[in-house]
């Protein structure tokens, strides 16, 4: 995975792309001006792990890491629920830390080990965090599920490496595994269905086991 | 298997399975990514191209002219797809804007083009340069600014009793208010998606859709084929509130697109394109006007309510419930509607009620407080057990007094301040609220078909759909109790038009009727078995422990199965008990708020919902639908608004970013509780709906917890931290 900096770069970059494709759909007096830049398609040879497993593509430069998982290796546990990093559902773990795939592009990932949905466990052998949710009912729909699941495993690690959040009290002790907690660091996972009050119980249950 | 008398005893009764808290068993699917949704089909010896749609970027008008030379010569480009060369097509049955095709523009975002390439990327990269010129039309997009210009819709909807003017007139404590709820958006998590592949004449669409059957005939009627031709598949869904209920132009565009192309093509609307190509709950302006004695019989309550559609549109019935939920002598509600050129409104979770609960509610929680009621006890005083608009017509079931009582007893209401804007914990100013909850119950006929196989596994077919309802696992457990097999021998099958058409999943009808059309084809299995295993007859059967029993004799069920599965289908069909009887689902919510002194923040608190609602098939799936709308309601009355931009005629928040859904940290632990019953008239289930009746009241009661805790009455929705500041205390 690159610095923090060199992704913001690259972020701001995709956002403006974004906005222009955005804004020639909703004015199409503007629709002169984003040619350029959008017809060149330059692709790019990408090597990273998923789930353990080492993959090598050749990917159009646009490709979001989310796409790359889901058309490109048909591993489609992960979501997409918005494409714009506002609802969660594409959660993975991109070493070991959580990020919603659809806002980073995948030939940044070079050597990046990446877990998504389908890596934690499977119907015959589920991850705690994925018993968990089916025994609290932590989901109905089950889309945004995936993203749920991925983040509330990271964000645990998250509390126990001490790092803060908005509703952190005390700064100097160490953070703490409280509901308060849990809806705060889970807040950029949306459930449309409303499973919310499940989704806490099932990671206090897990946070519980482990700690 | 017709339904026109009440159920008696049957082997749902026993309630072994149905009523259990079962885990879903579509549940290790979902949470490991292995439940495949509309998308995600894929077939490795099959090259998919991909469609981006490119909707309207005026409101109303027409197009002069598209140039799509551009868009043809980008990289990886095969089709471009447009409205002006497809040309006019026909409108589905239950569409009012059309979803594709001709030179009319009638709302922002209507698809007008689709660019078909090898990958999405260049799909996406070429759909910008598609040139659009446009004449656009002056439209109406301001509700209020229309509300005078308003007609009786089609149809009418005006009900009354008594006369209502006068009772009003003279009753001696009154309310004559406004309230108003805006435009909501449905946000499902799973955009609309489909994928489209064509085999010569034959059509079939993998797809996201809530009634597998509505859109089967919808499609086909807009693409101009017969209906035999298109096969539908919807067995997991991201999610739907109704926007999902109704063919869309993903299904459209994906078989038109596919068609061009010559191969399969996969089209999913971006997320912004939900807002303003799908459907929306209509915005309304309701009068509502209660006039009580004394004694707080409430004497004369009038509801009137404006909203918005397209032309052909209908309106928002948010004066449904108010015909049924209160008593009173002198009565009456009535609708406007007025034309608009916003994108079409149509059912969200409770359409009519979830709106008109908003306002009414609030009404009430004022009209107790003009009387010196208790809340509660208003209600309470005025149950009615009859159609107060018919009396000689009673309710099939109803316990909303039971609903409020368990409720107050078990959120601890007394210790609710009497006056408002009293009650302060530091800097949160703290209150608690109360609503009624009410909805209907819909009943829809719904067929299932059976296979019982030599192993005694038992398969279930229907083309219902689970949209997270819960409806595997309530089938599944529907199928075991009737066939006394345990659930783990039950497989179900849902959402695919080869299958019987079901109820399909919508105005929390599909979990009581689906079954029923299950229970209805299980009845005909028994028949079957008992035939095979020589028995005289199914009546007096039990069927238990993967047997069949009578008397003394016990044979294997799967003894009945000879080389080839026993298969049975049936369809449930509701004669005239709705019609004899109310049906409706009652519940209480109650809420506790803290505002911050301060800034207006609202933060809930505490929520309950205690609900009636015949029999709980399932009381962790049906919780989880109480508590999930419970959440949508939250969002309702704090911070759901689709703001329109009325100059030039669209939803400006068209994402989640800026139309505001509840986040974890908006909602605390919920509590449901189910109050214990049956309804005999319903169907062979004796259940009713949840998944509405959840939603039905929420928001009311979140604004009557706010009143509670500010005296600050807002009427209208959402209650944002601008219309609260300006009236809090003042703070040193």
């Amino acid at each position: 995975m690159q610095s923090p900096g060199a992704i913001e770069i690259s972020r701001r970059d995709l956002l403006a792309a974004s906005a222009a494709t955005v804004t020639v759909v909703s004015a199409h007096s503007l629709s002169h001006a984003q040619t350029k830049a959008t017809t060149e398609s330059q692709s790019t040879k990408v090597t990273f792990k998923v789930n353990g497993e080492s993959r090598e593509l050749r990917l159009d430069n646009r490709t979001s890491l989310l796409d790359a998982l889901r058309e490109h290796l048909h591993l489609t546990g992960t979501k997409k629920g918005c494409d714009h990093g506002q609802c969660g559902a594409c959660t993975v773990l991109i070493d070991g830390r959580r990020a919603n795939a659809c806002l980073t592009l995948a030939v940044m990932h070079e050597g990046d080990s990446i877990t998504t949905l389908e890596g934690l466990g499977q119907p015959e052998n589920l991850h705690p965090m994925q018993a968990a949710f089916v025994k609290h009912d932590g989901f109905q729909c089950g889309y945004c599920t995936p993203g749920q699941i991925c983040s509330s495993v990271a964000m645990l690690e998250e509390i126990r490496a001490n790092i803060p959040s908005h509703v952190t009290r005390d700064l100097t002790a160490p953070a703490e595994i409280t509901s308060d907690e849990i809806r705060e660091r889970m807040s950029g996972n949306i459930c449309r269905c409303g499973a919310y009050s499940n989704i806490v119980e099932a990671i206090t249950e897990v946070a519980g086991r482990k700690a | 298997m017709r339904f026109d008398t009440p159920a008696t005893t049957n082997p749902i009764d026993q309630g072994k399975v149905v009523g259990k808290p079962i885990h879903r068993i579509d549940g290790p699917l979902k949470t490991t990514g292995k439940a495949v949704y509309a998308y995600e089909w894929h077939d490795r010896n099959t090259r998919y191209a991909y469609g981006y749609v490119v909707g309207s970027a005026i409101a109303k008008g027409r197009i002069r002219s598209m140039d799509t030379a551009a868009a043809k010569k980008a990289p990886g480009v095969i089709a471009v797809v447009t409205t002006e060369a497809v040309g006019e097509l026909k409108k589905g049955k239950y569409n009012t804007a059309k979803l594709f095709g001709g030179m009319e523009i009638q709302h922002y975002h209507q698809a007008i083009a689709v660019v078909v390439a090898e990958t999405f990327e260049e799909a996406r990269a070429a759909a910008a340069l598609v040139k659009v010129d446009y004449t656009e039309e002056k439209g109406a997009f301001d509700l209020a600014a229309a509300k005078d210009s308003a007609v009786e819709p089609e149809g009418g909807g005006a009900s009354g009793a008594g006369d209502f003017d006068a009772g009003f007139e003279a009753a001696p404590v009154k309310l004559d208010q406004i309230y108003t709820t805006p435009d909501q958006s449905h946000a499902m998590m799973e955009p609309h998606a489909s994928i489209a592949a064509w085999n010569g004449d034959d059509l079939t669409v993998w797809t996201s859709s809530q009634m597998i059957d509505w859109w089967r005939t919808d499609l086909a009627t807009t693409l101009g084929i017969d209906k035999e031709k298109v096969h539908t598949m919807s067995p997991f869904v991201g999610g739907g509130f109704g926007v999902k209920l109704f063919l869309r132009a993903d299904a459209v565009l994906a078989a038109l697109s596919a068609r061009e192309a010559g191969r399969p093509v996969k089209v999913a609307l971006p997320r912004p394109f939900l807002m303003n190509n799908t459907t929306h709950r209509p915005a309304t302006i309701q009068r509502i006007r209660i006039g009580a004695g004394r004694d707080g019989k409430i004497t004369a309550i009038g509801h009137e309510s404006w909203s918005g559609d397209l032309p052909g549109g209908g309106p928002e019935v948010a004066v449904q419930q108010t015909r049924l939920l209160y008593a009173g002598e002198n009565r009456m509600t009535a609708m406007r509607l007025a034309t608009l050129d916003l994108p079409e409104g149509n059912a969200m979770r409770a359409p009519g009620e979830a709106p008109g609960m908003m306002a009414l509610e609030i009404a009430i929680d004022e009209m107790a407080e003009k009387l010196g009621l208790d809340p509660v006890e208003f209600r309470i005083i005025n149950d009615t057990q009859v159609d107060p608009e018919n009396p000689e017509r009673p309710f099939s079931h109803r316990n909303l007094i039971g609903c409020l009582r368990t409720g107050a007893e078990r959120f601890g209401w007394r210790e609710r301040s009497k006056k408002a804007g009293a009650r302060r914990e530091g800097d949160w100013l703290v209150g608690m609220g109360v609503a009624a909850a009410f909805r209907n119950n819909l009943v829809l006929p719904s067929a299932a078909r059976i296979r019982l196989d030599r192993e005694g596994i038992v398969t279930v077919e229907t083309d219902m759909t689970d949209i997270g309802t819960g409806s595997y696992t309530i089938i599944a457990q529907t199928a075991a109790e009737m066939l006394g097999v345990p659930i783990e021998k039950v497989a179900v099958s849902l959402g695919d038009s080869r299958f019987p058409v079901s109820s399909g999943s919508g105005g929390q009808f599909g979990g009581n009727c689906s079954t029923a059309g299950v229970y209805a084809a299980c009845v005909k299995l028994r028949e079957a078995v008992a035939q095979k295993l020589s028995f005289n007859s199914a009546e007096d059967l039990i069927f238990a422990e993967s047997e069949v029993r009578s008397g003394d004799r016990r044979m294997p069920l799967a003894q009945a199965v000879a080389d080839e599965a026993l298969v049975a289908e049936d369809r449930i069909e509701f004669g005239d008990l709705t019609k004899t009887h109310q049906q409706s689902t009652f519940g209480a919510h109650f809420v506790e708020v803290g505002v911050d002194v301060a800034t207006g923040e609202t933060r809930i608190r505490r929520m309950l919902a205690v609900c009636a609602a015949g029999r709980i098939l399932n009381p962790i799936t049906a919780r989880s639908q109480v508590i999930g709308a419970m959440t949508m309601g939250v969002g309702g009355a704090l911070s759901e608004e689709l703001v329109v931009d009325k100059e030039r005629g669209f939803f400006v928040n068209h994402d989640l970013a800026a139309y505001e859904v509840p986040v974890h940290a908006d909602i605390p632990h919920q509590d449901v509780v189910f109050l214990d019953e049956t309804d005999p008239m319903s169907s062979p289930m004796k259940a009713k709906g949840v998944a509405e009746l959840g939603i039905c009241g929420v928001a009311a009661a979140v604004a009557n917890a706010i009143y509670n805790a500010t005296a600050i009455r807002v009427r209208n929705y959402p209650i944002t931290l601008d219309k609260l500041i300006k009236e809090l205390p003042e703070i040193s």
